[in-house]
């Protein structure tokens, strides 16, 4: 029984990270429609700009998050200015495809600089620390990862409902034509929301360097748990995203409690089984 | 309106069909005056071709945009594995069989990820493939995580000695991709092609017209799978072996398969016979930079996405208002 209880707890706690690859996803369909196939990558590239900061200054790995998030957030800006917004007018296949693109080039380019070896950030002994609730021992690292998740997603509910700039991007969502003739520069708002959106990649990148291994094939299924995370939890809702990480990660313990072979499989089949019942997820927002 | 009718093959196009009976026969007597280096590449094209042609009808025509054709490649190699070693059936029976079995899986499948829309459709066929993958690796019968071999005992069922099955598995690719290229010419020719086309230009209007598009999604979905499913089967009796990870592999057999289609041209019939050539031509000269060749191909696709999205055949037919295929109406006195 314990036992059970503690794998829920895993899951949950897991589910945390989740909601951080999803949120990224979430924001650009969200605001500009655009579904990034690259975003896993981009994650991946997140942690491997982190382990170069790590390897070149000796600095703690969580530290590196200081250089590595305004670094994403300019590439973010400058991706979407000046070549994801290109691809907004025209259907359904240019950004699908860009991104598409984008996914490949980025895989292959981190093999060539840092060859197909798996990587893994070390952050000491906060890796291992654990606290007890009862008969329960809940790991510090994996709750600062899921305390950092809820404190993101809180953030940018502040962002979006008490800002100026949340006012344009709500707005510019419902219908971004009528916006930009209220004085919006879409161009400009959608790169500052993919800019936004990769604050939330480097995060969960250099969170996720520390918890599991890398190497520059592993964003595709990076994508796919962000991608789960976003359809259980419903399309735009914030904490639906939250909601639908904690899913997928409790459903991926319980899988790995019967069999590590098992893990992302039952995470995938639970997801499934969702998609089958519940379409648009828990608390679908945005309608596509 | 007396005096006009409507036409469906130009001159053109009746020249370019003349001109591929021509290459067709050329190349079913390529084993009498090629090498078995040959004869390896092109078939290795003939089912890219037919890769191509299909991603291209699902994506180009349906606005299906699937990232997950692998898990019918998969299902397609499994299903022959399993009937030609378990069961004792004939290899090329196997291979035939694989058609209506992944169309039977497709349809379920159809179902799910129909729930969802435009891009997030291609990440649902996605997670369907991994899905497979992560199933098929552990099942003790297909060999789990290690895959399963045709045995020599198999093969020599389709000929005795090694020339005679390579002979045979060469002509077999060749009637695969001509199957194919004439089954998607057919459909688009038909009035299931009238719809489509209508969907690829505007999903909207088209269903306003009486266009059942559901009905006609569902039915290019299906119809793709179980092609794909015996292209699947096709690739790895060639191969002999078959691994998880290699028949499931999103690289492979849909990674590769969308540059082609892009950079030749989506949503026309003959924009994935130029990106096949340009893929192939390519890789002569780029194949040892692995990595960069792909970085290239990526770079490529981006670039016309942006610049030209009607890919290169676009380029040319816009240019020279040329079309070779005749699955167009043309009104003519």
């Amino acid at each position: 029984m314990v036992e059970w209880l503690n794998i829920l707890v895993q899951g949950a706690m897991l589910g945390g990270l989740y909601a951080l690859f999803a949120v990224g996803l979430s924001l650009s369909f969200g605001i500009m429609r655009l579904v990034n196939i690259a975003h896993g990558d981009l994650i991946v590239l997140s942690a491997y700009f982190a382990l170069m900061a790590v390897n070149a200054s000796n600095l703690p790995a969580l530290t590196t998050l200081v250089v590595i998030v305004p670094v994403m957030f300019g590439l973010g800006y400058v991706l979407q200015r000046f070549l994801l917004n290109l691809t907004l007018s025209g259907g359904l296949l240019p950004p699908l495809l860009v991104t598409f693109g984008i996914s490949v080039i980025t895989e292959n380019a981190l093999l060539q600089a840092f060859g197909p070896d798996i990587q893994r950030l070390h952050a000491g002994a906060i890796e291992t620390a654990s606290v007890s609730f009862g008969p329960l021992a809940v790991g510090v690292y994996p709750m600062l990862v899921f305390a950092t998740a809820v404190l993101a997603l809180a953030a940018l509910q502040v962002v979006f409902y008490r800002t100026a700039l949340g006012r344009a991007f709500r707005a510019t969502s419902d219908d971004a034509d009528t916006a930009e003739m209220m004085g919006v520069d879409n161009r400009h708002l959608y790169a500052v929301a993919m800019a936004i959106a990769m604050i939330f990649t480097a995060l969960a990148g250099v969170l996720m360097a520390i918890r599991t291994t890398f190497d520059p094939a592993s964003g595709p299924t990076r994508l796919i748990f962000a991608f789960e995370a976003v359809i259980i939890g419903g399309l735009g809702s914030l904490w639906g995203t939250l909601l639908g990480g904690m899913v997928l990660g409790i459903a991926q313990a319980v899988g790995a409690a019967l069999s590590p072979t098992w893990q992302i499989l039952a995470g995938h089949l639970a997801f499934l089984l969702i998609l089958m019942v519940r379409p648009s997820g828990f608390f679908p927002r945005t309608r596509d | 309106m007396a005096g006009y009718r409507i036409e469906r093959s130009t001159r053109e196009s009746r020249w370019f069909a003349g001109f591929l009976v021509l290459v067709l026969a050329a190349l079913a007597t390529l084993p009498y005056w090629g090498g078995p280096g040959d004869m390896r590449l092109v078939s290795e094209m003939a089912y890219y071709l037919a890769l191509a042609q299909l991603w291209n009808l699902l994506a180009g025509y349906a606005g299906l945009v699937s990232v997950g054709q692998q898990a019918f490649v998969g299902l397609g190699a499994y299903f022959m594995f399993y009937l030609a070693s378990e069961l004792g059936i004939h290899p090329l029976l196997a291979l035939a069989l694989a058609g209506p079995f992944a169309a039977v899986i497709s349809l379920p499948m159809a179902l799910a990820v129909f729930r969802l829309r435009g891009a997030y459709l291609a990440v649902g066929t996605w997670v369907f493939a991994e899905t497979f993958e992560l199933g098929v690796s552990l099942i003790q019968p297909l060999g789990a995580g290690s895959g399963m071999s045709l045995t020599p005992a198999i093969m020599r069922q389709i000929a005795e000695t090694r020339d005679g099955r390579d002979l045979v598995l060469y002509w077999v690719s060749l009637l695969i991709v001509t199957v194919i290229l004439a089954l998607v010419y057919w459909l688009l020719r038909s009035r299931h092609g009238l719809a489509l086309t209508a969907i690829r230009d505007s999903e909207a209007a088209s269903e306003s017209l009486g266009v059942d598009t559901f009905r006609t999604k569902l039915m290019i979905y299906v119809v793709t799978a179980a092609c794909t499913g015996v292209v699947g089967a096709f690739i790895f009796l060639e191969k002999l072996r078959l691994s998880p990870e290699s028949g499931f592999s999103v690289n492979d057999w849909t990674v590769v398969v969308i540059f082609m289609v892009v950079i030749g041209g989506i949503g026309t019939l003959e924009g994935p016979i130029i990106g096949m050539l340009v893929y192939f031509g390519l890789r002569e000269f780029l194949a040892d930079y692995g990595t960069w060749y792909l970085i290239l191909l990526g770079v490529t696709a981006v670039v016309i996405m942006l610049k030209a999205q009607d890919g290169l055949w676009g380029l040319v037919a816009k240019r020279f208002n040329l079309h070779l295929f005749s699955v167009r109406r043309h009104l003519a006195r």
